[in-house]
């Protein structure tokens, strides 16, 4: 596909916000600002923002325990998101699910989920609900390389390919499940070796590279819109920070891991192929920078400024009624 | 009008008015069609272990009732998503006992997306199973594990003690907007009674008073309300007035039922097929201790299986389910 700047840019905005939005939490995580576990996806934003540029709002995403980068490639307001994140009532989830449950689905936007593995099953029933009611949404599913070791990946997959469910499963294969690398606990080379046990199409992309991401996927969500079934897209990734905030990484090449950082960072990736193709200019990404930062700060303000939930708010929610 | 049905035929009957009058409302699990193609000559279809759901898919179609893999956790956790996207599912898990290979998307996923996201989804989703002991099925056939779902937050969880009542339930439990766990318990599956015709919801919550007593309170639900209508039968032959409650759901839980009818008998026995550790029982127990203290004229007794898994023999199926002597022994240490 041809790019205008304008577009390219925008694609950029969505990964520069990922990218920063990370970076914040590190800082605010780091200075004892926000509590509770945070799992961050520096590094992966190709991912997300290259498949959810396929996906209108009808389509919906189910996430994992690193999920705000889904979040945001899916549209969820970054600023309910740092609100959450606060614990206050202004949160996408008024402040009841945190970094692991940031959820929006009026947005599409299923959950992220603390259980590896659990939001594969939920995209499954997204999809069947499509295939059920016979519209033409697709729901796609992303988790990463220690989850397909899962039964709720075998079992969903299974499932999917019986039915021809519209369903993309995008498994982003950081190279560590936790802190353990792929290599020791996952007993194929390739994620996708796993599709041919449940006769599913699967696809290797470059998950540094936007471009590639979003051809892959947009390949993928084209069949399964048509009725030709779900397909198992891998992205070979880099975790940026560790499994989580104060992980101190001692179980990854230093080497290794300066190498994915200094040379193939997503965002530096695109900024290139768009500024070679003449497109756009360093000056537009630097604008976008700073208007990112700016975004960021008034989030992290306003979250500040916002008013916790009040206490009654432990017991409602639980169910839609509840009469005994 | 009213025709005599089994509770199965009743539970299918629940299924198709639900179907028919929700377009939304799908049916799936292990073998609910039947598994093989329909088309073929010389087959005909299962409807399930116990033959529940046959024809559901002769009306209904494949899009609506669909075969899983035996597979419960892509099952269960399918029927999640789906309720959480827009479909109101009734998923078969076809023995409770099966929970340990599906736990997670009841435990971590159905019971509390709603929570989590602060209100704004809803998962009207229902699981029916068959549950408890009575078939000699054995141990990992027979269990009622109805204390598990009852102890989660964010699950109701439903179970019906005759025909009639499952009917009422599985349609008033179909069309709920929370996830639901509806009971089917062996012990009533061949129970063979009026069954109203039409489309008619009993209310989750409220139990029924199925027998008015002033000496002590039975409190039952599932299989063992024939227990305790017959052991009521026997005290009121031996003088003893005994008031029977059905509570039909575990949670919600209908306590101010309980407490009322501690209150006028000064008495009470819950009769449970479950083992005794952390049980509906003793549950009821704590409540009856808890809130109901001055109402108390003796120890409230809890009748239930033995704390063990339950055996294959038949004399040892029956030695480990709760009887209607037992009931009777209960009252007699009472005094």
């Amino acid at each position: 596909m041809e790019w205008t700047g304008p577009e390219l840019l925008e694609i950029y905005r969505r990964m520069r916000t990922i990218r920063s939005f990370e970076e914040k939490l590190h800082e605010l995580v780091s200075a004892g600002k926000i509590g509770g576990f945070m799992h961050l996806y520096a590094g992966q934003e190709a991912i997300a923002v290259g498949v959810c540029a396929q996906l209108s709002q009808a389509d919906t995403v189910g996430s994992t325990h690193r999920g705000h980068g889904h979040c945001v490639a899916k549209g969820v307001d970054v600023k309910a998101m740092m609100a959450e994140l606060f614990g206050r009532s202004t949160g996408t989830n008024r402040g009841k699910g945190g970094s692991m449950h940031i959820a929006d689905v009026e947005k599409g936007m299923l959950g992220a989920n603390g259980i590896v593995g659990g939001g594969i099953p939920l995209v499954t029933g997204a999809a069947l609900t499509a295939q059920v009611l016979g519209t033409e949404n697709v729901a796609v599913g992303f988790f990463g390389d220690g989850a397909t070791n899962q039964g709720q990946f075998h079992e969903s997959l299974t499932m999917a390919s019986n039915w021809k469910l519209p369903v993309l499963y995008v498994c982003e294969n950081n190279g560590f499940g936790e802190f353990t690398p792929t290599e020791f606990v996952v007993p194929v080379k390739d994620i996708v070796e796993r599709a041919s046990a449940y006769g599913m199409r699967a696809v290797i992309a470059d998950g540094m590279d936007f471009f590639d991401v979003y051809e892959k996927a947009g390949e993928a969500i084209e069949l399964a819109r048509k009725g030709e079934g779900p397909t198992l897209l891998e992205c070979k990734t880099y975790r940026f920070y560790g499994h989580y905030v104060g992980d101190q990484t001692p179980y990854r090449n230093k080497e290794e891991a300066e190498d994915w950082i200094q040379n193939r960072d997503p965002l530096d990736i695109f900024e290139s192929r768009a500024t070679e193709a003449g497109v756009a200019d360093a000056e537009g990404f630097r604008q976008i920078d700073g208007e990112v930062a700016a975004l960021l700060n008034a989030a992290v303000e306003e979250a500040e400024a916002a008013p916790l939930p009040s206490t009654d708010e432990v017991l409602t929610d639980v169910y839609v009624r509840y009469e005994s | 009008m009213s025709r005599k049905l089994g509770t199965g035929g009743a539970i299918n009957e629940a299924i198709a008015i639900a179907m028919r009058s929700d377009p939304a409302v799908i049916l799936m699990g292990e073998d609910v069609a039947g598994g093989g193609d329909r088309s073929k000559e010389g087959t005909e279809e299962m409807g399930g272990v116990m033959g529940t759901t046959r024809g559901l898919v002769g009306e209904f179609g494949m899009n609506r009732v669909r075969d899983t893999p035996i597979a419960e956790m892509g099952l269960i956790g399918t029927a999640v998503g789906a309720a959480a996207t827009g479909l109101r599912p009734v998923a078969e898990l076809m023995f409770m006992d099966f929970l340990g290979t599906c736990l997670d998307p009841l435990l971590n996923q159905a019971s509390k997306l709603r929570y989590m996201f602060g209100g704004k989804v809803k998962v009207p989703l229902t699981v029916r199973t068959v549950s408890g002991a009575g078939m000699q099925a054995a141990a990992q056939h027979s269990q009622s594990l109805y204390w598990i779902t009852t102890g989660i937050p964010g699950l109701k969880t439903v179970i019906p003690s005759n025909p009639a009542d499952a009917k009422g339930l599985l349609l008033a439990s179909i069309r709920d907007d929370d996830p639901v766990i509806f009971c089917e318990p062996k012990g009533i599956l061949n129970q063979v009674a009026e069954v109203p015709e039409g489309d008619y919801e009993i209310p989750l919550g409220k139990a029924n008073t199925l027998r008015e007593g002033s000496d002590v309170s039975l409190v039952a639900f599932g299989a063992t309300v024939r227990i305790a209508m017959k052991a009521a039968k026997a005290l009121e032959e031996a003088g003893t007035s005994a008031e029977v409650i059905d509570l039909r759901s575990l949670s919600p839980l209908d306590d101010e039922a309980i407490l009322a009818s501690l209150e006028k008998t000064g008495r009470m026995v819950i009769v449970d097929e479950s083992t005794p550790r952390c049980s509906i029982a003793r549950d009821i127990a704590s409540i009856c201790v808890d809130r109901g203290f001055d109402s108390l004229q003796a120890p409230v007794k809890c009748v239930t299986a033995p704390h063990t898994p339950v055996p294959f023999s038949g004399v040892l199926e029956q030695a480990f389910l709760p009887s209607a002597q037992d009931v009777l022994d209960a009252v007699g240490q009472m005094d």
